[in-house]
Order: C-alpha cells, then sequence, then structure tokens
C-alpha cells in the first residue's frame, strides 16, 4: 500500500512550499506546494498554479525539506503555557494617572 | 476562493472585439487569419498534453501557454470573422484542412517532451518578435491583441529557454533527446520567415515576416549553444501553410478538434 506522494520508488521532483505576497506592504503568505526539479521552475511553476488570477506580486518558494517546525505532539510544552499569563498583553495594565502621555 | 485581488481588466478580448462594432477590413481579416491558425493549431497541441506530462506541475505549465494561445486565437479569429459575418467558432470548427492557414510547425504532433519544449522554443521566439511588432500595427485592433499577447509570450520564452537548459545540460540521455527534439523541429523555422502571402498589400498594418528573422537569429542560436547542444543545420521543409498546404498531422488532429463542434453544431456547455 502506498500513501499520498510515495513516489513508489521513482525518481521524483522535491516538494517546495510556495509563500505568496499578496501585494505591497504585506507578508508573504504561505498559499500551498508544488514539484519542481529545482527552485528556478518551482517559481515558475508557483506563477502558473497561484497567481493566474493576479492573487501576487511576489513569490517565495522554499524546499519543504529545509523547513524545520514544531512538534504537533508537544502542542502542550510549546503553545499553552501562557495560559493564566494575561500579564503579557499590554491590554493587562491599567493606565497610571501620574504617568503622562500614553 | 479569494477575489479580493480581482484586477478590472481593460485589456482586450474576443469578446470586446465582438461586441464591439468594430469590422475589420477584408485584407485585414485575410491577415488576421492565418496568425489566428498559427495560435489555434498551437494551442490545441499543447492541450495534448493535459494529464501526460512528466508531472502534474507541467500538465499545468503547458495548459496554461496553450490557453494564452488559444486567448490570441481566439481575439484574431473573432476580429477576422467580423469581416465576414462569422463568429470564431464559425471559423474554428467549420473550416476544412486545405482553409486553414497555420504554417506547418504548429501542426506537428507533439513527439515527446522534447520535441514540444524544441518547438515551444522556436515558437514563443517568433511569436515575440511578431507581436512585438504587430503591436505598432497601424490597425488598432491588432496592435491592442499584440500589446497583450507580448507579456505572455515572452513568459512562454522564458519556459522554453528554462527547460532546453535542463534537457540540455541534465543527463546524457536528456541531452540526446532534447537535441532530437531540435533536429525535428528545426525544418519548420525558415517557413516561419518567409513572406506572408496575406500581408503584402499591409505596408503599416501587417507584419514583415522576413525583418522578425533577425530577432528569432540573435536569440535562439545563442541559447541552443548555452544549452550545450547544436543548432540544427539541414534542409529547410517545404512549407505552403498559409496557403492551405500541410502536412499529414493536421488532418487527424482538426478531425479531433472539430468532431464536437460538427456532430453538435450550437452546442454550449
Amino acid at each position: 500500500m502506498t500513501s499520498p506522494g510515495d513516489s513508489g520508488g521513482r525518481e521524483t521532483w522535491p516538494l517546495w512550499e510556495v509563500f505568496i505576497r499578496s501585494s505591497r506592504g504585506l507578508s508573504h503568505v504561505h498559499a500551498g506546494s508544488l514539484h519542481a526539479p529545482d527552485e528556478t521552475m518551482a517559481v515558475r511553476n508557483a506563477r502558473d498554479l497561484y497567481t493566474r488570477r493576479a492573487e501576487g506580486v511576489s513569490i517565495w518558494v522554499v524546499r519543504a525539506s529545509d523547513i524545520t517546525s514544531s512538534d504537533p505532539d508537544a502542542k502542550g510544552e510549546f503553545f499553552e503555557s501562557p495560559q493564566g499569563k494575561e500579564y503579557r498583553h499590554a491590554s493587562y495594565y491599567k493606565e497610571s494617572e501620574a504617568v503622562p502621555h500614553l | 476562493m479569494n477575489h479580493s485581488n480581482h484586477v478590472v481588466s481593460t485589456a482586450i478580448t474576443a469578446e470586446s472585439i465582438a461586441d464591439s462594432s468594430v469590422v475589420a477590413p477584408e485584407p485585414v481579416a485575410q491577415y488576421a487569419l492565418g496568425l489566428g491558425d498559427d495560435a489555434l493549431v498551437l494551442a490545441h497541441r499543447l492541450g495534448e498534453w493535459i494529464a501526460n506530462a512528466p508531472e502534474l506541475e507541467e500538465d499545468v505549465a503547458l495548459g496554461n501557454i496553450g490557453l494564452d494561445l488559444l486567448g490570441h486565437a481566439r481575439s484574431l479569429l473573432t476580429y477576422a470573422g467580423t469581416a465576414w459575418d462569422k463568429s470564431e467558432d464559425d471559423l474554428a470548427y467549420f473550416r476544412d484542412e486545405n482553409e486553414f492557414r497555420s504554417r506547418q510547425l504548429f501542426e506537428q504532433p507533439i513527439g515527446d517532451f522534447a520535441v514540444t519544449i524544441a518547438r515551444q522554443l522556436i515558437a514563443s521566439v517568433y511569436f515575440a518578435e511578431l507581436y512585438r511588432a504587430l503591436s505598432r500595427s497601424e490597425d488598432p485592433t491588432l496592435a491592442a491583441i499584440a500589446a497583450k499577447a507580448v507579456k505572455e509570450v515572452d513568459y512562454h520564452v522564458d519556459h522554453s529557454a528554462q527547460w532546453l537548459r535542463r534537457l540540455g545540460l541534465g543527463t546524457e540521455y536528456s541531452h540526446e533527446r532534447i537535441q532530437r527534439g531540435l533536429d525535428a523541429m528545426w525544418p519548420f523555422v525558415d517557413e516561419l520567415f518567409r513572406a506572408d502571402p496575406y500581408a503584402t498589400e499591409l505596408d503599416g498594418i501587417a507584419v514583415d515576416s522576413e525583418q522578425l528573422r533577425a530577432g528569432f537569429d540573435a536569440v535562439v542560436p545563442l541559447l541552443i549553444v548555452d544549452a550545450g547542444l547544436v543548432v540544427p543545420s539541414g534542409a529547410p521543409a517545404q512549407g505552403g501553410g498559409r496557403l492551405g498546404l500541410h502536412s499529414e498531422a493536421l488532418g487527424p488532429m482538426l478531425a479531433e478538434m472539430q468532431v464536437l463542434a460538427r456532430a453538435h453544431p450550437g452546442a454550449t456547455w
């Protein structure tokens, strides 16, 4: 049985993650992924797959294997520790009468 | 789908030509028909790659190029049709093989991926030269169609040039295959730059094909050599596409392209 993305031993193009900036001043946002033989062709394939409806003004690609990500199983220790620590938000603090220009 | 960036387009389309009151003068229509046939026939050939390219992404890339060319064909045939009260579909689906004026490069079978890339490089550089010149035409509709097409075909040149390099400098096997592709397509180069019989009375409106050769020769041989390949030298093919003379490849292609419209005239979907 093969799983999605399994090449079955066939030599395949590497996977690239695509980031598109929709207009000037905004950040690049992850749009999806694709296969391409190298980074130059990956940008071109991204143009064909993700910008046909004028979605972007800039494309970044990065080889999927070059991305280091957080461990989904470590969600607790990574992302839940801020709970109960409202003092990390500016809104936690009351405006002090003695401090001008706030 | 996010349409927030939808650009309100003012670029010319087949629909905008059909909806306008513009009527092509007879000689201009005759000329536009030949250009439209070139784009239509190659668009159809590229469409044959859908689900057949080496990777899904390349299906999309070749399909995109084909759709750009289909857009050019639609505009050119719609404009030509205004002279005879015919629609783009009348012209695309209800003319026979000897009425098609496409040059013979475009009708050649897709062959393998290397043949397609070789043909696409030749065609795209030719189109880039053609549309750049045609965008200065005194006929405003032809000029507008060409101005829109230039940006698209510049990308097509890049796509083919990138692949030419990768195949030429890739493995021994890919090198051999792309050289074979170039050798197979090269005899059809010459016809592209012969005088267009329908352009003769159209000074300032039509492009003189012979004038485009220098631009082609300044680009394509260099790309071929840079990819470690040899510029083919062989006798040019007979040509005559503009006069309705075609290789054996066009008939079967048209049969497939036209069968649905002929079996169900007026069908829409």
